[in-house]
């Protein structure tokens, strides 16, 4: 004989069971979790490229080699990361191969009754041993059914269980939490996100060049976007006049859900948004548009419109730029408006308060190349001013106009403009009833115990024992109920 | 009456409320202290006065008082709360003076709840001190005047999130005390007997279970919260979520929790390494609470610091 022993070989097929019995271990799934929260932190620490491009573009200006090494292990976009996305992956492999038997084990089980009575009872907890009387199996039978348990008759004694809906509740609980991420998969997949600011009286039509920005999922596309129309009627907004916070922000607006339907008048607020089937409308933000008219030195109306600027703090004083392309020169406006004017002795012209008590626009005029055609993508609220020439710097109220050396400008009017968000989320309902089948299923399984209980009558004496699953709580005075009850109490 | 005067009578409410916190605090700390007796010498004694006794006799009173202190104080918590409710017009919830004063209610309100059916009392201290250092920081740097709650606040779902994550987090906070107590008490056990004032505190299994069903007992709720943030945040932004860096936080402990009751259901953790865990998931809910709130940026900073 040989000393040696056997290893048994594993081979590749084993090596694949083995590693898949790892995956789906309970160890594994407490370590992937943990990892899973550690792995979220430093999206919250680090500006995302999702949620915060400009704070992003500042790190970079900032720490310059530190973005670099940050960029490279995706720390501004952690959670579409491939190790974030990695952990959750494994996690969700790990919970389906967990779950999956255990459903078809449980669902046997359901039906299932409770295993034999244990030999020796004595050394079971909670158990108590005292004469009999006779007829204590009829009335444990009785107690134990009218309580629900589920009852197995041996020749002298009963074993009951209750509580399956423990494992039940906790099945529908992970199983939901597959249903979630489903819910999430769809949205990306099939999701469309987009915004567009609008003026008052603007007329909105759902296609993708009405859009400032849009987005489509991996898989939609333009032709999905459903047909309707949304009219800016008007829009009001109401300010504390204390404390200039926002108290309400109300948008009327006249829908047609697609060409040729009856035009419907509808209201949308900050929490109320708009619904077209799977499509919702947000109201997400609004601000002043002042309406101008550029006159060349002829008369000719060289620009004429409401122009959106972009607010700069509470009282809304906002910037902005009015671009002429069509002159000769070019022109352009370097602008800010404010709403209730008042002049602060070291910021210059503020506004100090959002509504329009003293609208004023001030502006400086440049000519030269607005830089337009240089391809260089241009903001709507700035100017290139390096190849321009300051004129003249002024200011005017509504209905107000000024002339000067290249034409006209009249400050016709302000209107408010608002900045609709357009969604289409189709997963976004499995991920609600992920959310609630999960919480269903985790007060099933948190508040149900699952116990068994014993009897058994022979050689005169009745014995009585219980066991209590992950050592819940109660059985103790359940027990004592049940003894009570035998005793005839 | 007029807002202002509501907000002056909330104010008053909390300021009686920390008058009697501070009371039930003395009431606690002197039962903690005079319950150990130091033995006259005597025949009996031999002289011997280092074996201290344990006897609750002579501080059954103090013990009365300071719980009845704490139920007081409770009250005009509530009182107060709600008054600030009623001056701003809304549900009290809309910053962090706001959050802190609801919170503080939250804690007491589990602590009195639990009480009914656990011998608690020996947490009284520490309860009564964590609520008056949580009103003593909202009234002086966090006190903000009452308004009303900026257009995207306003939501039924506002209400239900945030009372399910105030309650949730008073909870939290309590199974967090409960098993700092477990680790403090292991430690001490691990050199030798307990103290005598250590005596009557639970045993360590009482304290490992009793922080354990806290946490189940809270984390469906805490889950519920998520979601009915989620439910808000679609309505308000369009999204349900986006990884601001408050649902980011939300959700760590959400999975922090889990991993808690993986750790003890599943894989068998008891005793001291549950209760490190159960720290650590309640830091990453206290963690959010001041970091993301002072600090923070992100679409959730409604602070007004
Ligand atoms: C997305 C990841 C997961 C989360 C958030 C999660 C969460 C939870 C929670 C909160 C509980 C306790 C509540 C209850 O008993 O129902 C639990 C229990 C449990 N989980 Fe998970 N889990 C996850 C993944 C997994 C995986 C991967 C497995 C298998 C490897 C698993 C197996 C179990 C088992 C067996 C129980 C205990 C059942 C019992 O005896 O009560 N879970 N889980």
């Amino acid at each position: 004989m040989s000393n040696e022993t056997q290893i048994p070989e594993i081979g590749a097929i084993g090596l694949v069971r083995y590693f898949w019995r790892q995956l789906t271990s309970m160890r594994t799934a407490l370590v992937l979790l943990l990892l899973l929260a550690l792995a979220a932190i430093p999206g919250s620490l680090i500006p995302q490229n999702a949620q915060n491009p400009m704070a992003v573009a500042d790190y970079f200006k900032q720490h310059k080699t530190l973005a670099i090494w940050f960029e490279r292990f995706s720390l501004f976009d952690v959670y579409s990361s491939p190790w974030f996305s990695a952990i959750y992956i494994l996690l969700f492999i790990s919970l389906i191969g967990c779950v999956l038997p255990r459903s078809f084990e449980h669902l046997q089980a359901t039906r299932a009754l409770p295993p034999k009575t244990p030999k020796n009872l004595a050394r079971m907890e909670h158990f108590q041993a005292w004469p009999a009387n006779g007829n204590e199996i009829e009335i444990a039978k009785a107690w134990l059914k009218a309580k629900r348990f589920r009852v197995l008759e041996n020749e002298d004694s009963i074993s009951a269980e209750k509580g399956y809906l423990r494992e039940t509740g906790n099945l529908f609980f992970h199983i939901s939490l597959i249903l979630i991420l489903v819910g999430v998969l769809i949205g990306g997949l099939f999701g469309v996100r987009g915004s567009a600011i609008l003026t008052q009286g603007e007329r909105f039509v759902n296609n993708a060049t009405s859009y400032d920005t849009i987005s489509f999922g991996q898989i939609s596309k333009e032709s999905s976007l459903p047909p309707f129309t949304i009219k800016i009627d008007k829009f009001v907004a109401k300010y504390n006049t204390l404390t200039s916070a926002p108290e309400d922000y109300t948008l009327y607006v006249t829908t047609v859900a697609e060409p040729g339907a009856t035009p419907k008048q509808q209201v949308v607020k900050v929490n109320s948004p708009l619904t077209f089937g799977s499509t919702r409308v947000y109201l997400q933000a609004n601000g002043y548009s002042p309406i101008v008219t550029v006159q060349d030195k002829r008369g000719n109306v060289t620009f004429q419109g409401p122009v959106p600027f972009l607010p700069q703090d509470a009282n809304l004083r906002s910037i902005g730029a009015i671009k002429v392309p069509d002159g000769d020169p070019q022109l352009g406006f370097v602008a800010s408006f404010v709403p209730t004017y008042e002049r602060s002795s070291n910021q210059g012209a503020i506004s100090v308060f959002p509504e329009l008590l003293d609208p004023k626009l001030l502006f400086s005029i440049w000519q030269g190349d607005l830089g337009l055609d240089s391809g260089v993508p241009q903001s709507v609220y700035r100017i290139d001013t390096s190849k321009m020439k300051q004129i003249s710097l002024n200011s005017l109220k509504p209905g107000e106009f000024l002339k000067f050396s290249e034409g006209t400008i009249t400050f016709e009017n302000v209107v408010p403009w608002v900045n609709l968000q357009i969604v289409s989320d189709p997963g976004k309902s499995y991920s609600l009833i992920g959310g609630i089948v999960a919480i269903l299923g985790l007060l099933a399984s948190l508040f149900t115990r699952r116990r068994r209980i014993w009897i058994r009558v022979s050689a005169g004496e009745v014995q009585v024992a219980g066991l209590a699953k992950n050592g819940a709580p109660g059985l103790a005075i359940e027990m004592s109920e049940f003894v009570a009850k035998l005793k005839g109490y | 009456m007029s807002a202002q005067d509501w907000a002056y009578i909330s104010n008053y409410a909390i300021y009686s409320a920390m008058v009697l916190f501070t009371l039930a605090f003395f009431g606690h700390a002197y039962e903690t202290a005079w319950a150990v007796r130091t033995p006259i010498a005597s025949a009996e004694t031999e002289g011997n006065l280092v074996t201290k006794t344990f006897d609750t006799s002579r501080t059954q009173k103090a013990m009365r008082i300071a719980t009845t202190m704490m139920i007081l104080g409770f009250l005009f918590l509530l009182f107060g709360v709600a008054t600030r409710g009623v001056s701003a017009g809304r549900v009290p919830w809309g910053n962090m003076y706001e959050f802190s004063i609801t919170g503080a209610l939250a804690f007491t309100g589990a602590y009195l709840f639990a009480l009914r059916k656990y011998d608690l009392r020996w947490l009284g201290v520490l309860v009564s001190f964590s609520v008056l250092l949580t009103l003593g920081t909202a009234v002086t740097l966090l006190y903000v005047p009452s308004s009303p709650l900026v257009p995207a606040l306003k939501s039924t779902w506002l209400v239900i999130h945030v009372s399910a994550a105030i309650i949730s987090g008073g909870v939290f906070l309590l199974a967090n005390v409960i098993a700092a107590a477990y680790l403090y008490l292991d430690n001490m056990e691990s050199k030798g007997p307990r103290k005598v004032w250590a005596q009557r505190l639970p045993s360590l299994e009482v304290l490992d279970q009793l922080s354990y069903r806290l946490v189940a007992f809270v984390f469906p709720l805490w889950t519920f919260a998520v979601i009915a943030g989620a439910i808000w945040a679609e309505s308000a932004w369009g999204r349900y979520w986006g990884w601001d860096p408050k649902e980011t936080w939300a959700f760590i402990t959400w999975v922090a929790y889990a991993a808690y009751l993986h750790a003890r259901v599943t894989v068998g953790w008891r005793g001291r390494r549950a209760a490190w865990l159960c720290l650590l998931a309640g830091s990453t809910f206290l963690f959010n609470y001041v970091y993301v709130n002072v600090w923070g940026t992100g679409k959730h900073t409604y602070s007004g610091l």
